[in-house]
């Protein structure tokens, strides 16, 4: 084992770590100082903790995908209250209405087009202008919430249809419909970005794009497929959420930009590219929700959480920085 | 000879692009309704742009340098929160001073781990955004924030008075724009801004002591924040604890449309003024033709990226991007 292999377990082990850290410290001084008399590593809270993770897990995988291709994409919450809109909308159609049953899918497969058309129209813009991805996304996050508007003005866009909604409160094996979807989509991106091409070359744009054309690495067609895909995740999450609630507003998703990216980084993908993992975020997006349901089990007021996720972000910063630098003096020597 | 003036134009419009816009969008708008260039309403779009381009001006400072700040949203609220909550405590002049000290300490600290510590700026900030917004929830309880006696104080004069006829909240953005434009344009520290954004390690190598210019950034938007903060509390004299939720992307929007680099070195404080006017004319002149609000949003998505679009054009000397 090189110390290069030790350093990268030791990385890709910290966000399990902290998550161990985080059951134990909530467990224990839960149980010494809780307001509520329930154990924290209860099942039924952890399995509560995995269905909540969804529907900012999914996009935030969407978003390691495009961080580890060296872009990033702040339109995704835009994305997902259209989608969503779109989901609850197009169920009352009139064509729709005729179809009983069969509405469900095809509304999901309509927010889902929608999504992946509105990551189709960022990735175009990136690949053909060359606009850097922070600035084309952060116009269409504009953009795209005033399409949100359009749709309904401020008022909520609602719908209840209750075969979805028992659907998205099943149970299958212990985990909630929302859980599986998360899971499901870890493996699927997990196994994109390890055994296929298109993951390889993500990675290989990622880290020096100018080598990556020299190799004949079309990197356009790459852009575009990722933004489609973090698209089609945001209304996955708009999906997966809102067959549950039905209804959204149209401030929904704001700011969900910036929580996956946050967890995301957590997990230790580079912003700059090239390096970065579907699982690590994974256990990024589950740290975080610990973080707020643990905060709340002993007694700490909400609003501690935002201060506490902070600062720990900004703690990992450092740390990793130190971690880099040390590597880089072992190199001098 | 031909091509020649076609890259001649294409230089000028990328240049100058931003103006013709702006220019062609009032004409337009004058025509279509002759309410949008009445005085009235001119002052009126200027005050409520005022506090999104106070703290565009800092922004614009630590653009230059090569950095982002996602943190001035929250960090606005905290500003108004804490100034609102000590008015009642300590009287409206000690509070303002507490406020821009305590705001001031938050922008040290974020300068202190991007300058000195030289760590992500994007993500520092993030983060920040996070810690500020758990800090002003912290500071209020959650609560919303109101001036008890609203008539018997003069802490409504930042907000709400005139001088000569002119809104308060517009002569202190132009002061503050005209002092910033010539801190940046004129001084020796301005110089170093932009020497550090354009290029950092040949900014050192040449002597340049970068972090603490970084740092010096940091501490210039965290005080157009504060006057910011202190332009809302005093319009509104009570707040909720998100009044500046989301604005940071808003701010760094009329910041690129102004034509700052987000990769450093570029940008002035007068072209990030217009970015800011041409975002609260085009929302105004939009409501005035008889539009949804919602088409504005629309508006910009367009016309940001058409402006950075221009930009880059012209400065890679073609069209379409390069990439494959």
């Amino acid at each position: 084992m090189t110390p290069q292999d030790r350093k990268d377990l030791f990385k890709r082990g910290a966000i399990w770590a902290f998550i161990l850290v985080e059951l134990a410290f909530f467990s224990i001084v839960g149980d010494a100082i809780s307001v509520s008399d329930k154990a924290f590593m209860n099942v039924d809270n952890m399995l509560l903790l995995l269905k909540q993770s969804a529907p900012i897990g999914i996009i935030a995988l969407g978003m390691t995908i495009i961080m580890i291709n060296g872009n990033i994409d702040l339109s995704v919450g835009a994305t997902f209250a259209l989608a969503a809109i779109v989901l609850l909308d197009s169920m009352t159609w009139p064509f729709m209405q005729s179809l009983g049953n069969w509405a469900i899918p095809l509304a999901w497969v309509f927010a889902l087009l929608t999504g992946v058309a509105l990551g189709a129209i960022n990735g175009l813009i990136v690949w053909k202008t060359g606009v850097d991805a922070f600035i084309v996304t952060l116009a269409s996050m504009l953009g795209f919430r005033g399409l949100v508007f359009m749709y309904n003005g401020e008022q909520p866009t609602s719908h209840l249809n209750w075969t979805l909604v028992d659907f998205a409160e099943a149970q299958f094996l212990g985990l909630h419909t929302a859980t599986w979807f998360l899971l499901g989509t870890v493996l699927i991106l997990w196994l994109v970005m390890t055994k296929t091409v298109h993951g390889r070359n993500a990675y290989a744009i990622g880290n020096n794009r100018e080598a990556a054309v020299n190799a004949g690495i079309r990197v356009g067609p790459h852009f575009l497929l990722n933004f489609m895909l973090i698209g089609f995740l945001a209304a996955l999450s708009a999906v997966v959420f809102y067959s549950e609630s039905g209804s959204v507003n149209p401030n929904d998703g704001m700011l969900y930009e910036l929580w996956a990216i946050t967890a995301v980084v957590l997990g230790g993908t580079k912003l700059a590219g090239g390096y970065g993992s579907i699982i690590s975020t994974l256990g990024g997006v589950i740290a975080i929700q610990l973080l707020r349901k643990g905060l709340g089990h002993i007694g700490a007021d909400t609003q501690t959480v935002n201060l506490v996720i902070g600062l720990i972000l900004i703690a990992v910063l450092i740390l990793d920085r130190q971690l880099n630098r040390k590597g880089q003096e072992e190199l001098k020597i | 000879m031909a091509e020649l003036k076609k890259t001649e134009i294409g230089t000028f419009l990328a240049k100058q692009g931003i103006l013709i816009a702006f220019a062609a969008f009032m004409i337009g708008f004058a025509l279509a309704n002759q309410r949008f260039i009445e005085l009235d309403n001119v002052f009126g779009v200027i005050r409520s742009s005022a506090i999104l381009g106070v703290m565009a001006l800092g922004v614009t400072f630590v653009v230059i340098g090569g950095n982002l700040d996602l943190s001035v949203g929250s960090m606005m609220s905290f500003s108004t929160i804490v100034v609102l909550d000590l008015h009642d405590k300590l009287g409206p002049g000690l509070a303002i001073l507490a406020m821009f000290g305590l705001t001031l300490a938050l922008g040290a600290f974020i300068g202190f781990l991007v300058g000195y510590l030289k760590l992500n700026s994007l993500i520092v900030t993030l983060g920040m955004l996070s810690a500020i917004h758990g800090l002003t929830l912290t500071w209020s309880g959650g609560k919303n924030m109101d001036i008890a006696n609203k008539s018997g104080t003069w802490f409504a004069v930042f907000g709400q008075e005139r001088i000569m006829g002119i809104p308060v909240p517009i002569l202190i953005f132009a002061l503050l724009a005209v002092v910033l434009s010539l801190l940046l344009s004129k001084t020796p520290f301005g110089r170093k801004v932009y020497a550090v954004g354009g290029n950092g390690q040949a900014a050192t190598f040449s002597g340049i002591p970068r972090a603490r210019v970084v740092f010096m950034t940091y501490l210039v938007s965290a005080f157009c924040v504060a006057t910011a903060g202190l332009l809302q509390a005093s319009r509104s004299m009570g707040s909720q604890n998100t009044v500046g939720q989301g604005m940071e992307l808003e701010v760094l929007a009329a910041v690129i449309l102004g034509g700052a680099s987000l990769m450093g070195g570029a940008g002035t404080v007068f072209k990030t003024v217009i970015g800011v006017l041409i975002l609260g004319f085009i929302q105004n002149g939009l409501l005035l033709v008889g539009l949804d609000f919602y088409v504005q949003y629309i508006v910009t998505w367009i016309i940001i990226i058409l402006a950075v679009w221009l930009d880059v054009a012209a400065k890679r000397g073609r069209l379409w991007s390069p990439i494959a």
